[in-house]
């Protein structure tokens, strides 16, 4: 196999240009959108585990997301606890939230779950909404106080720049581990056949459960770190516009990909800003655009590239791929041959 | 080594299996034959756990197993191959394979985050296992061949690589000749002698009755959910019943 050198060095790049930009550039408008595309990669990346690896679609990603935000919120709002005790119980709440919900729905398949997961991600929103003695309903919640980890606070923009930075990194990083592992070929060949996957011993339900509560975890975690990063909350965090969002980021950027989410997220957030000033007409463009992508890459922008790079490494032997070729037709004739013989 | 006792299995009114006593022996080659719709499938999907039984019980070297969901049978020893080999055809042989040693290791997920070092010892084991079962049923050079590229006889014997990766006792296959030309087929024969002679023990669903006819010890013939005779594969092709049946009327068998 061709190896691609320059590959190797991508990641560390990429990471230091994210470390330098605070560094030459204090444009807050700038910062602020990176932060906030931080924060939904992270979302989007949970959502990547359920529905792409372990190929059960969830839409119940910005209800996940909500209920990590408010937590975090409320917490600190007005039960004056810490940033970082209430950050861990709103990834806890989430991860328990989606325990609960995926022994429940995770037995439904295919359309069946992705309903359920959109109606529950409904109810996480109506809840937010209508509870107002707890989470103030449509006024929102107002005096989160900055969060601070020891003496330090994260006053500035540059510093939450940096703190979310950390989680994303983070984030990338377990999910990254997960993907390339045993797990993650366990997640990946429930998406392929359940059945074949039980057939070889696989607790299916188990593991699909573990897919989803990583997903509602991550979701949960973006949402907390948004919460404290605004420090004000509308119960429009939930809606399950933010779902659909969450999906188109996912699919224009790649599909169980691994920097699926961050591209998607990246590229769509990006062109919706410089559209903006276009107010309701930017719909109009960004629609067509979006029927070419999912036309022409289906598989997303790093989905493209990853077909690419199989097909040049295993084109670059030019004698194999003939070969295969010759097989392939040798298989249409003989499945026309066996077919006479059994049917 | 694995007996059934008045398994039976209904799909609303339509009985696909009916009341079958059946026995399954260490060591030796099982047929199950029987026409189209026989319910020959389906008595793989029960003993193998992805289907519940709707009466009847199957015990598994003297356990019961009836109720038993399929990735626990999986990991008291039963594989199985399907009709429709369900490969993942976009990944590589050996991605597909890894996957079958699977249930024999523990590591879950912060070992995997980490990689710890029994996590490590575990991803390493099943790829040797990969490697070894590609080698048993040679096919070692389709290692790093998408399984969408490799041909029907070669999907076949990944499947049943597969299948072996999972440490079996017994290994159910079902139709692993369908759909082969006649040197594959035999080729693949040998194949499953080279399982037998390795220990396993074998219950193999096939049509093609020369084949059959080889390689049995003993053949249950299954018509309309029942099953209608058992025995030697000399008995088989003398008894009545089967004749009529059967072998006197089908197009399969007359193809041999
Ligand atoms: N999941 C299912 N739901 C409803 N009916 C089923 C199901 N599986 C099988 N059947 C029915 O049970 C009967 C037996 O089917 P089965 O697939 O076991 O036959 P078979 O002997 O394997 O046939 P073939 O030689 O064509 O593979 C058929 O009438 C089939 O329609
Ligand atoms: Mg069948």
């Amino acid at each position: 196999m061709r190896s691609f050198p320059a590959s190797k060095w991508v990641v560390p790049a990429l990471l230091l240009v994210a470390l330098a930009i605070p560094l030459l550039t204090d444009n807050s408008y700038y910062l602020n959108m990176l932060i906030m595309i931080f924060i939904w990669t992270i979302a989007v990346s949970g959502m990547n585990m359920i529905a792409g690896y372990a190929g059960q679609l969830s839409l119940a990603h910005a209800g996940f997301f909500g209920m990590g935000a408010y937590t975090l919120g409320l917490l600190m709002a007005k039960a004056q606890m810490s940033f970082l005790v209430s950050l861990v119980m709103a990834v806890a709440l989430t991860g328990i939230v989606g325990a609960v919900v995926g022994m429940i729905s995770l037995r439904l398949k295919g359309h069946y779950f992705a309903i359920f997961s959109l109606c529950m991600g409904v109810i996480i929103s109506l809840v937010i909404e209508k509870w107002e003695s707890l989470t103030e309903g449509v006024r929102g919640l107002l005096g989160i106080p900055i969060p601070k980890i020891g003496s330090f606070e994260f006053s500035t923009v540059t510093s939450q720049y940096y703190l979310i930075l950390f989680f994303l990194v983070l984030a990338m990083f377990v999910n990254r581990q997960i993907v390339q592992s045993l797990v993650g070929r366990t997640f990946i060949s429930i998406r392929n056949s359940e059945e074949l996957a039980e057939a070889l011993g696989i607790n299916v339900m188990q593991s699909k459960i573990l897919a989803f509560v990583h997903s509602t975890v991550l979701a949960g975690l973006a949402g907390a770190l948004y919460a404290g990063y605004l420090r004000f909350l509308g119960p429009e965090v939930a809606s399950i516009e933010h779902a659909f969002e969450m999906l188109l980021y996912l699919l224009v950027g790649g599909i169980s990909t691994l920097w699926g989410p961050l591209v998607g997220t990246a590229l769509v957030m990006a062109m919706m800003q410089l559209l903006q000033s276009w107010q309701d007409y930017r719909m109009i463009i960004f629609g067509p655009i979006l029927v070419l992508i999912v036309m022409f890459l289906p598989h997303g922008i790093m989905g493209a590239l990853a077909r690419l790079k199989m097909k040049r490494q295993s084109v670059l032997p030019e004698t194999i791929d003939n070969e295969n070729r010759v097989i392939e037709k040798g298989t249409t004739d003989r499945r026309l041959a066996g077919g006479e013989i059994d049917a | 080594m694995l007996k059934t006792e008045k398994l039976t299995k209904s799909f609303g009114g339509n009985i696909a299996v009916n009341a079958v006593d059946f026995q399954i022996n260490q060591g030796e080659i099982t047929a199950i034959i029987g026409p189209n719709g026989a319910g020959k499938t389906t008595f793989f999907n029960l003993i193998s756990g992805l289907h519940r039984p709707t009466s009847g019980k199957i015990f598994l070297e003297g356990e019961d197993v009836t109720n038993k969901p399929s990735y626990e049978i999986a990991k008291m020893g039963i594989a199985r191959t399907f009709q429709t080999t369900k490969l993942f055809a976009e990944a590589t042989v050996m991605d597909n394979l890894i996957i079958g040693h699977r249930l024999r290791t523990k590591s879950g997920f912060w070992s995997a985050v980490i990689r710890s070092k029994r996590y490590r010892k575990e991803e390493s084991e099943c790829r040797e296992k990969a490697l070894q079962v590609l080698e048993f049923v040679g096919a070692s050079e389709l290692a790093n061949r998408p399984v969408a590229s490799i041909s029907q006889e070669e999907q076949k014997r990944v499947a049943i690589a597969l299948a072996l990766a999972t440490d079996p006792k017994l290994v159910l296959l079902d139709e692993p000749a369908a759909g082969i030309n006649a040197d594959e087929t035999s080729g693949l024969a040998e194949l499953i002698k080279k399982m037998k002679q390795a220990g396993l023990t074998i219950c193999i669903i096939e049509h093609k009755m020369q084949m059959i006819m080889n390689l049995a010890d003993r053949i249950m013939v299954l018509n309309q959910g029942t099953k209608i005779a058992e025995g030697t594969p000399a008995e088989i092709s003398r008894n009545e019943t089967v004749i009529e049946a059967y072998l006197g009327g089908t197009p399969h068998a007359q193809a041999h």
